[in-house]
C-alpha cells in the first residue's frame, strides 16, 4: 500500500476513495496486517495436518521417535519406507483392493444418487405432487429431514435386514445404502437447480409430443449440469468417507479405505510412516477435487440456503 | 434451509396439457419421484420403523434361544444406565460448547475473507479443504498424530518453549477439548462457506449508505452485516448441530470413548452395545431415545430462534 496522500486507498469493500487523515490511514494499514496475519494463520492450521501426513509418509523411524521434525532433506532424509510396507507384498495386495472398493462403492453409489435425485427434485420442482395429505412441501421436507437421522438408529435392523438378504459385506450393500444417505442432500440440490432454470423450453416439447422424460433427458439436465455437478462431488465426499456403516457391514471384500485407515490406528500406534502414507491415500483424492472444482462445492453446500 | 425457504408450490411449473389430460402423463410425473422414495423407505423408514420394534425386545444377536417381547425393561434399564446419561451429556456438550466456538471462527475468517483482499481464492480453497477430508483419516492425522504427547509438534512446542506439559488424553477434560478442537477443524469450512455466501449476496450499497453516514467498520457489522447474516447463520448452525450429534468416527479412532467413559458419545455407546456387545435390543432402545431426544432439541431450537430472529428484526 501506498504512503503517498493522493494515491487512492482501498477500503471495506473495495471502494476507492481519496486520501483519508493520516491516522486513519495508519490504522488502516495496520487493520490490514492484522487481517492477513490471522488469515495466514488459519490457512497455517488448516493446511498443516495435510503437509504433516504428507511429509510423515516419507519420513524415516528415527525422524518420527526423536520428537517432531518438519522440514524433509532439512530435519531428514526422506525414504520410501511407509510406501513399501503399503503398497508392497500381501498388505499391498489388500491396500490395493480396499482403494479400488472405495473407488467403486463411491462412485457407483453418487452416480446411483445423483440419478434418482435429479429426477425426484425434477419433479418436485415442476409438478404439483397429491398424495394424501402429502404436497410438494411436504415431500420435499420428508427428504431432508432423513440428515437427521442418526445412522445409529438404523444400523441394527439394517444388519438384521443386510443378514437376511446375504448383502454383509458386499459391494452393493453399502452403495445402496450410500445412495439413500446421500438422497437428502442431492434431492434439494437439484430442486433448487431445476427451479432457477425457466420451464418453456420444456412445456414447448411436451406440447410437442415428447414425454416428460424426453424433455427432462435432452434439454433440461445438460443446463442443469452445474447442479449435477455439485450433487455429485458433494455425495462423493460423503461416500468416500464414510466409515460407521463400512465398519458394521463389511468384514473382509467391501473394505473401504477410511475403515482400513480406523484398522490401523488401533493395530499400528506406532508405525506413523505406514498410517501417514494410508492417511495420505485417504485424502489426496479428495484434496485434488478441492483445489480444482471449489466451486462446485460451495454452490452444492449453499443450495437453497442462501437466497 | 430447513425452515425458511420450502417453497410450497414449484416457480416454474409445467402445467397439465391444454389439451386432455391422459393418466400416461400422470404416470410419468409420478415416475419421477418413485425411485427415490422407494429406496428411502425401504432403507430408511423400514428399519426405524423395525427398530421400534427391537426396542421393546430382548434380542442378543448371539443368543441362542431367539428373542422376546420384554416390554419397557430397556427402558427402566436406561434410565438407571450412568453410562447413558453420561454419553448423551458428551453429546450435549460437543453440540452446545463445540459448535458456538466453531461458529465464531467461521463467522471471523468469513468477514475477513469477504474484504477486498489478495489471494481471495488461495483462502477460500485453503478453508475448504479440511471438510473434504475424511474425519477416520483426520483423527489420525491431529488426533493421533499431531496431538501425541511424546513425538507430536504440539506437546512438544509447549514443552521446550513455554515450559508447559501437556496432554491431550490423560484426563476426560482433556481428551473432550482435543475432540472439540478436532471436530472444530473439519467442521469450521462448512459455517465458513455457509456464512461468506450469505456475506456476498448482501447489497452492497446499503454498507456504502452507512459509510456515508459514519457509521464506523464495528457498527456496520454490528448493527447491519449480523443481523442480515442471521438466517444463514441459523441454518448453517441448525445442519451442524444435525451433523454434530452423530459425532462418532473421531471418537472411535481418537480416544475409543476413554479414559473411562469420559469422551464417549451416545452413538458410541450404541455402537459398542449393539455391535460389540451383540445386545441389539438394548442398543436400539438407546437409538430410538436418542433419535427422538434429537428431533425434540432440534424443533425447540427452531421455535425459540425463529421467534428470536423476529424480535430482533
Amino acid at each position: 500500500m501506498s504512503t503517498s496522500a493522493v494515491t487512492p486507498t482501498t477500503t471495506y469493500s473495495g471502494v476507492v476513495r481519496p486520501g483519508a487523515p493520516r491516522s486513519t490511514r495508519v490504522w488502516r494499514i495496520l487493520g490490514r496486517l492484522l487481517t492477513y496475519a490471522v488469515l495466514l494463520i488459519w490457512a497455517f492450521i488448516c493446511l498443516f495436518p495435510i503437509y504433516w501426513t504428507i511429509t510423515t509418509s516419507v519420513k524415516p523411524n528415527t525422524a518420527v521417535i526423536q520428537g517432531p521434525t518438519y522440514l524433509p532433506y532439512w530435519d531428514y532424509e526422506p525414504t520410501s519406507l511407509g510406501w513399501d510396507a503399503v503398497t508392497q507384498g500381501s498388505q499391498g495386495e489388500i491396500f490395493v483392493r480396499n482403494f479400488k472398493n472405495s473407488l467403486i462403492i463411491s462412485l457407483s453409489s453418487s452416480t446411483l444418487a445423483v440419478i434418482l435425485g435429479a429426477m425426484a427434485g425434477y419433479g418436485l420442482a415442476r409438478f404439483n405432487y397429491k398424495f394424501g395429505p402429502f404436497r410438494n412441501k411436504d415431500i420435499s421436507f420428508w427428504f431432508l429431514s432423513q440428515l437427521i437421522l442418526p445412522p445409529v438408529a438404523i444400523i441394527m435392523p439394517l444388519l438384521i435386514l443386510y443378514r437376511r438378504l446375504n448383502l454383509i459385506d458386499t459391494h452393493i450393500g453399502l452403495i445402496l445404502l450410500y445412495t439413500v444417505a446421500n438422497l437428502p442432500i442431492v434431492v434439494w440440490i437439484m430442486r433448487d437447480q431445476f427451479n432457477s432454470i425457466p420451464s418453456d423450453l420444456e412445456q414447448a416439447s411436451v406440447v410437442d409430443g415428447s414425454t416428460y422424460f424426453g424433455a427432462f433427458g435432452r434439454i433440461v439436465l445438460p443446463i442443469a449440469m452445474p447442479g449435477l455437478v455439485a450433487a455429485f462431488i458433494l455425495a462423493l465426499i460423503f461416500s468416500w468417507n464414510e466409515y460407521f456403516f463400512a465398519a458394521i457391514l463389511s468384514r473382509t471384500n467391501a473394505i473401504t479405505v477410511p475403515y482400513m485407515v480406523a484398522a490401523q490406528v488401533s493395530s499400528q500406534g506406532v508405525q506413523w510412516w505406514t498410517m501417514a502414507a494410508i492417511s495420505t491415500a485417504a485424502i489426496v483424492p479428495l484434496i485434488v477435487i478441492g483445489v480444482f472444482l471449489e466451486r462446485y462445492i460451495v454452490k452444492g453446500l449453499t443450495a437453497g440456503a442462501v437466497k | 434451509m430447513a425452515s425458511q425457504d420450502v417453497s410450497t408450490q414449484p416457480v416454474n411449473p409445467i402445467p397439465a396439457k391444454p389439451t386432455g389430460w391422459s393418466p400416461s402423463l400422470k404416470f410419468q410425473r409420478r415416475i419421477f419421484l418413485l425411485p427415490a422414495v422407494v429406496i428411502t423407505l425401504l432403507f430408511v423408514i423400514f428399519p426405524t420403523v423395525f427398530g421400534v420394534y427391537v426396542s421393546f425386545t430382548d434380542w442378543r444377536l448371539n443368543a441362542v434361544d431367539g428373542r422376546s417381547f420384554s416390554g419397557l425393561d430397556n427402558f427402566r434399564r436406561m434410565w438407571d444406565d450412568a453410562r447413558f446419561w453420561n454419553a448423551l451429556r458428551n453429546n450435549l456438550i460437543f453440540v452446545f460448547i463445540g459448535i458456538p466456538f466453531q461458529y465464531v471462527i467461521a463467522l471471523i475468517m468469513a468477514v475477513l475473507v469477504n474484504q477486498n483482499i489478495r489471494g481471495r481464492k488461495f483462502f477460500r480453497v485453503a478453508f475448504l479443504l479440511p471438510f473434504m477430508l475424511s474425519p477416520v483419516a483426520a483423527g489420525w492425522m491431529i488426533g493421533r498424530s499431531i496431538f501425541d504427547a511424546r513425538w507430536g509438534p504440539i506437546a512438544n512446542i509447549l514443552d521446550d518453549y513455554f515450559g508447559i506439559e501437556w496432554s491431550f488424553y490423560e484426563d476426560g477434560r482433556h481428551a473432550i477439548f482435543a475432540l472439540i478442537l478436532l471436530s472444530a477443524w473439519y467442521s469450521i469450512p462448512f459455517i465458513f462457506v455457509m456464512l461468506l455466501a450469505g456475506l456476498q449476496a448482501m447489497p452492497p450499497e446499503i454498507f456504502e449508505a452507512a459509510r456515508i453516514d459514519g457509521a464506523t467498520a464495528w457498527q456496520q457489522f454490528r448493527d447491519m452485516t449480523w443481523p442480515l447474516l442471521l438466517p444463514v447463520s441459523l441454518t448453517a448452525i441448525v445442519l451442524r448441530m444435525v451433523f454434530e450429534f452423530k459425532l462418532i468416527d473421531i471418537i472411535l479412532v481418537v480416544t475409543g470413548g476413554g479414559p473411562g467413559n469420559d469422551t464417549e458419545t451416545l452413538t458410541a455407546y450404541i455402537y459398542r452395545e449393539g455391535y460389540q456387545s451383540l445386545n441389539v435390543g438394548y442398543g436400539t432402545a438407546m437409538a430410538e431415545v436418542f433419535l427422538f431426544t434429537i428431533i425434540v432439541i432440534m424443533t425447540l431450537f427452531l421455535y425459540l430462534t425463529q421467534r428470536w430472529i423476529r424480535d430482533v428484526n
